[in-house]
């Protein structure tokens, strides 16, 4: 199955006024090649809720989407502290993020339940002081 | 009823741009995490939340408009990206429950 698009971001790091940048602009290109609004609208809070992670917790880090003909595919890539405890991470309402994030509005411990949810496949590959990538796969 | 609609609302306050884009439902939320997962899509979102990453959510979910409740507001800079991203964003002095409940009664 040839891919018809790769797409490649970079997230900078603690900057909460650049979060999103990534989601929007896949979001948009994703609607010109006329993808269904229900894949968009999950493609778009799946890859948010990445982009903040990386800001939050990871210092940043890159982004490649890869659209196919039936399937859009995210990898986050960060080298950032790691994740202690996947489980427990994926856990809703479980959160190790600091007041300040909380302030925001972030920080409630949904972002990887978010992104579980919104996507038909999801893997995590995290080392402790290493990095963390994030492989989510949405079929369209 | 119709985004536009809401400037007959008493105490609703245009900041942003108005559109003729149907309203079909209302949401509350403050916690953007929340918002990002749940807002549906053409809801009238009602928050205390004003930053920019407000806006980067009710792009993202494709609410109908935002609804500052509580007299807080978006600051110039906030305001002139709303209208270039084409979202709608009204502001009230009323409480987010008062709020919600005069948009779904108009519904």
């Amino acid at each position: 199955m040839a891919d018809l698009m790769e797409l490649n971001y970079t997230v900078s790091n603690e900057d909460f006024t650049r979060a999103g940048e990534a989601s929007s602009d896949v979001k948009k290109k994703l609607k010109q090649l006329g993808v269904s609004p229900d894949a968009i609208r999950k493609v778009a809070i799946a890859l948010y809720e990445g982009e903040i992670n990386m800001i939050i917790h990871a210092y940043g880090g890159k982004i490649k989407v890869t659209i196919s003909e039936n399937a859009i595919t995210l990898v986050l890539a960060d080298k950032g502290p790691g994740i202690a405890d996947v489980e427990k991470a994926m856990q809703a309402g479980y959160s190790t993020a600091p007041d300040k994030v909380r302030s925001l509005g972030f920080g409630a411990g949904m972002g990887l339940p978010n992104m579980k949810k919104n996507s038909d496949q999801m893997d995590i590959q995290t080392e402790i002081g290493v990095g963390t990538t994030v492989t989510m796969v949405i079929n369209i | 009823m119709k985004v536009i609609e809401l400037t007959k609302l008493d105490g609703f306050t245009s900041v942003s741009l108005l559109k003729d884009t149907d309203i079909t439902g209302v949401f509350c939320c403050d916690l953007l995490s929340v918002a990002m997962g749940k807002a549906p899509a053409g809801s009238a979102w009602v928050t205390v939340m004003a930053n920019v990453n407000t806006l980067a959510v009710a792009s993202l979910t494709d609410v109908a408009c935002i609804i500052l409740a509580e007299g807080v507001s978006f600051d110039e800079s906030l305001i002139e990206k709303a209208k270039e991203e084409g979202i709608a964003v009204f502001k009230t002095d009323l409480p987010v429950f008062e709020a919600a409940l005069q948009i779904h009664k108009s519904l």
